[in-house]
């Protein structure tokens, strides 16, 4: 059975087992008229509970044979496989598998195929056609079983109450735990590539290498075939963009925050602060098509009318429009500060004749200072990792340059050019993107940390 | 003594004032300044893209005898689907233009009309083959360099080697003019098709259908975990508990990781580990929700908070128990808050990008998907594709495309506005 078929299957289950749930609880229950109701809980709570087992049990099974169903058979496959096959290269092999997988998706490109890949292909189907249904008579099993179960707990003195509450909590606190998860993926993913990266590639070498040219070439004799990780001409082309991008936010961001809080009017306020939030809510892919197209050439001209050479892909344009984009993002947060600061501050110093702006920079901001700094960490964090407006305004080729009027690359444009497209998983080129990523993950993480924290100590502040 | 403090305060006081003033304008300049970029970027997209709405069509007189198709007397359906409808273009051509002769001439004149041009007189001619043997007057889909001159993208002045449009075609293009043989009409194409290299025929239909169904995936799996997640975190979660603060800090942590990052988790841990597809809208879907998920929680999170303790406080009061208390009382007061953290979270994932690159969404992709596991290309991805293509109508496209998913976006904040105050308490 599909997986579709199986989900609505057991949905229908599902309902069903609800039905007679509730259906048996008060059958059981002692009549009103013979002295009241002996049911611990509602009799829905009987039905839920039958629904639990129903439920939960099946789909655990299902969403574990699912995703552990591709890796296994795999190996097993591979396993079948002729003894010279699998004494060759781990490379190899991997190819061989991926050959093999499609073939066995294919039924035209199968007969076609030499008969050594046409038998591993046969045996991979039928393997799957089995655990396929293997899969659907155990959940299906497991689905009616877990229903007699729950029949059978069915007394007018289970607690199914508390029982379905405590299902319940635990179904949310594994929702919760999504996010601990997710970070563990991240940190597994990027790490373990990386490790294997610093096998081919010493970890030295990456950090402080000057020169970075990850093409490999296909055969050894072909020039250039070693290929240089030396990623700080990476690191400071992302530096450099970034910078450009908070000279930028960073003031607009800030002041614009300060006229919104401070100074505007209600109305300008209802008007500007959404139009602001568009400025945020404008996917970056356009961002960068407005950077390639309109901003980049137009700061070309604007060099050679004044006599200066501009790279088409200047860092300046990527970092002009980058900065366009954090501003929103630097405003709201500078917002959430300054209004956090106390009016009885304001109060005081305009008691003592201070004007508005006066009172704004010499109190308001140096008690706002701890925020506005994670402010303008977040946003740092942000314009490191952006992705899209780099990658369509910025350069590929990775010069050592801190001239803005040069095309310099960025660790983020560097990910999606390794690893865009097709690729094999073991070249050290398609690992650089995972060190890269660590690298990554690394600094914003410092960031974020170090902003979040600053952030929370002074909220506590004032609070 | 005093008057001396007064006089001194008044000396300074012009200063004063004028650093007040000049202090308030640097406010008001940031905000027109972010605020004139807003509106520069918009004009600039909507003027490139607006023209991208119509396509040019020419209007040729198509003579449909036999011999030129390459047609016996009755010819079956799969004859006429593998007759030579290109010759009766060509030969309808030649006649408008006699004395072509030059062999660059030659291919330019049948350049005239887009490739796509013979599938269109080829379904015309399987529904109607009664049209064997008759003269047609028909409105045929032309080249994309003709589509940009006749919109006015090529300007005559420039000089000719520099121009995509040669002097002899200027020649034709005129007579079409002048015979109103040339117009613009609605650009359906670029609705129902999907990607293509020809930028006439090219369209968004299947990258909107790739975007459908990663939302779906995304919306399916991020809702309804985010807001179990938000209650447990809001409602149950002991206080000073190591692993509730762990999972607070992650959260908080994840909502300021790079989406790039999100990305090389699902190549990694989805495909390389899992075995899900590359390039699906499941795979997509997946790593949105990861993504999302952050944003979905923090919002439900404050939609919760904002429901007084009184709420809670009257169920407990009537015999409720704590669960009954959140899910039948205030779960359904913080709903429109937290469907409106929903929309916002979809939408950013609608318009996101970089992850997308990272799991294969980025092949050329013509066909529309047809579940959540068939290869799909997304909106956004379609719009970095084709921003890189060098020909002039491509930018159109891009921009059109752009025009697109703006508008979806804005529709999908406006639904959260208007759910915002629609249904917003004020306690």
């Amino acid at each position: 059975m599909s997986t579709l078929g199986i989900l609505l299957t057991l949905t229908v289950l599902a309902a069903f087992s609800y039905y007679i749930g509730r259906k048996r609880s008060l059958a059981l229950a002692t009549p009103v008229k013979r002295g009241g109701n002996n049911l611990h809980s509602l009799p829905s709570y009987y039905g839920y509970l039958v629904m639990i087992w129903v439920l939960i049990p099946a789909l655990l099974v299902f969403a574990l044979w699912s995703a552990l169903e591709k890796p296994l058979l795999t190996s097993t496959m591979i396993s079948h496989l002729p003894a010279e096959i699998q004494n060759k290269s781990p490379d190899e092999i991997s190819l061989t598998t991926n050959r093999v997988l499609s073939l066995a998706a294919d039924d035209a490109a199968r007969t076609s195929a030499e008969p050594v890949m046409q038998a591993a292909a046969e045996d991979y189907r039928q393997m799957q056609q089995t655990s396929s249904m293997i899969k659907t008579l155990l959940v299906l099993a497991l689905a009616i079983a877990g229903g007699f179960i729950g029949w059978r707990y069915i007394k007018p003195e289970t607690r199914a109450r508390n029982q379905v509450e405590r299902v319940v909590q635990f179904i949310m606190i594994t929702c919760a735990s999504i996010a601990i998860l997710t970070t563990v993926g991240i940190v597994f993913s990027v790490l373990f590539e990386s490790i294997r990266f610093f096998g081919h590639v010493n970890i030295f070498d990456f950090l402080f290498g000057t020169h970075w040219s990850p093409q490999t070439a296909l055969r050894a004799d072909q020039a250039g075939s070693s290929g240089a990780f030396g990623a700080i001409p990476l690191f400071v082309g992302t530096l450099l963009i970034s910078f450009i991008a908070l000279l930028i936010a960073v003031p607009l961001g800030l002041m614009s925050a300060i006229y919104l809080s401070e100074y505007a009017s209600t109305t300008m306020r209802a008007y500007a602060k959404p139009a602001m939030e568009i400025l945020a809510g404008i996917p970056t892919v356009v961002y960068g098509f407005f950077a390639a197209l309109t901003v980049a050439p137009f700061i070309r001209d604007l060099g050679s009318m004044v006599g200066l050479s501009v790279a088409s892909e200047s860092a300046l344009a990527a970092g002009i429009v980058m900065g366009v984009m954090i501003i929103p993002f630097m405003s709201s947060l500078s917002d959430d500060v300054i209004n956090a600061v106390p009016q009885s501050m304001r109060d005081g110093s305009y008691g003592l004749g201070a004007t508005k702006s006066e009172t704004i920079k010499q109190v308001l901001l140096p008690a706002a200072l701890p925020g506005i700094v994670g402010a303008f960490l977040l946003a740092a964090s942000r314009a490191i990792g952006e992705t899209m407006i780099v990658v369509m305004a910025a350069g590929l080729m990775a010069n050592l340059t801190v001239n803005p009027l040069d095309a310099v690359t960025t660790i983020t444009v560097q990910i999606v050019t390794l690893l865009k497209g097709d690729q094999e998983f073991d070249s050290a080129k398609t690992l650089a993107a995972f060190a890269l990523g660590l690298s990554l993950f690394i600094v914003t993480l410092i960031l974020n940390v170090v902003a979040l924290h600053i952030v929370r100590k002074y909220r506590e502040q004032y609070d | 003594m005093s008057s001396t403090t007064t006089e001194k305060v008044k000396a300074t006081l012009a200063k004063r004032y004028a650093r007040e003033k000049r202090f308030r304008a640097y406010g008001f300049i940031s905000i027109a300044l972010s605020i004139l970029f807003l509106a520069i970027l918009l004009l600039d997209i909507f003027s490139k893209g607006l023209p991208a709405f119509t396509s040019t069509y020419i209007k040729l007189d198509v003579v449909l005898d036999a011999p030129t198709l390459g047609l016996e007397t009755n010819p079956s359906q799969e004859q006429l689907k593998v007759a030579n409808y290109n010759k009766a273009i060509q030969t309808s051509l030649e006649t408008m233009f006699p004395g072509v002769e030059d062999r660059k001439q030659k291919k330019a004149l049948k350049a005239l009309v887009s490739d796509d041009a013979q599938y269109s007189l080829r379904d015309q001619v399987m529904a109607n083959p009664s049209l064997i043997g008759t003269t047609q007057s028909l409105w045929l889909l032309a080249d994309d360099d003709i589509d940009v001159f006749h919109k006015g993208g090529i300007d005559r002045a420039t000089p000719e080697a520099d121009r995509r449009i040669k002097d002899f075609q200027l020649v034709w293009l005129d007579k079409l003019e002048a015979e109103e043989r040339i117009e613009s009409q609605f650009n359906t194409n670029f609705f129902t098709r999907g990607d293509s290299r020809e930028p006439e025929q090219a369209g968004i239909l299947s990258a909107l259908i790739g975007s459908f169904y990663t939302m779906l995936v995304t919306l399916l799996l991020s809702f309804p975990i985010g807001v179990a997640a938000a209650i447990y975190l809001e409602e149950f979660a002991p206080k000073n508990n190591f692993w509730v603060d762990l999972i607070e800090v992650n959260i908080n942590n994840l909502a300021a990781v790079p989406s790039i990052v999100f990305g090389l988790l699902g190549l990694a841990v989805f495909i390389q580990f899992f075995g899900t597809p590359r390039s699906a809208p499941l795979t997509g879907g997946l790593v949105m929700t990861l993504l999302v998920l952050p944003t979905i929680i923090i919002a439900s999170r404050a939609a919760l908070r904002a429901v007084p303790p009184s709420i809670r406080e009257g169920a407990l009061g009537l015999g409720a128990s704590k669960t009954q208390a959140v899910f039948q009382n205030v779960l359904p007061l913080a709903m429109p808050g937290i469907l409106t953290g929903a929309i916002i979270g979809m939408a950013h994932a609608l318009g996101e990008t970089a992850p997308l690159l990272m799991i294969g969404m980025v092949a050329f992709i013509m066909d529309v998907p047809n579940g959540v596991t068939s290869p799909a290309a997304a909106l956004p991805v379609q719009i970095f594709l084709w921003s890189d293509s060098p020909e002039r109508a491509f930018i159109e496209r891009t921009s059109a495309a752009i025009i697109v998913l703006l508008a979806f976006l804005i529709l999908m904040n406006l639904l959260a506005v208007i759910l915002r105050k629609k249904f917003e308490r004020r306690w």
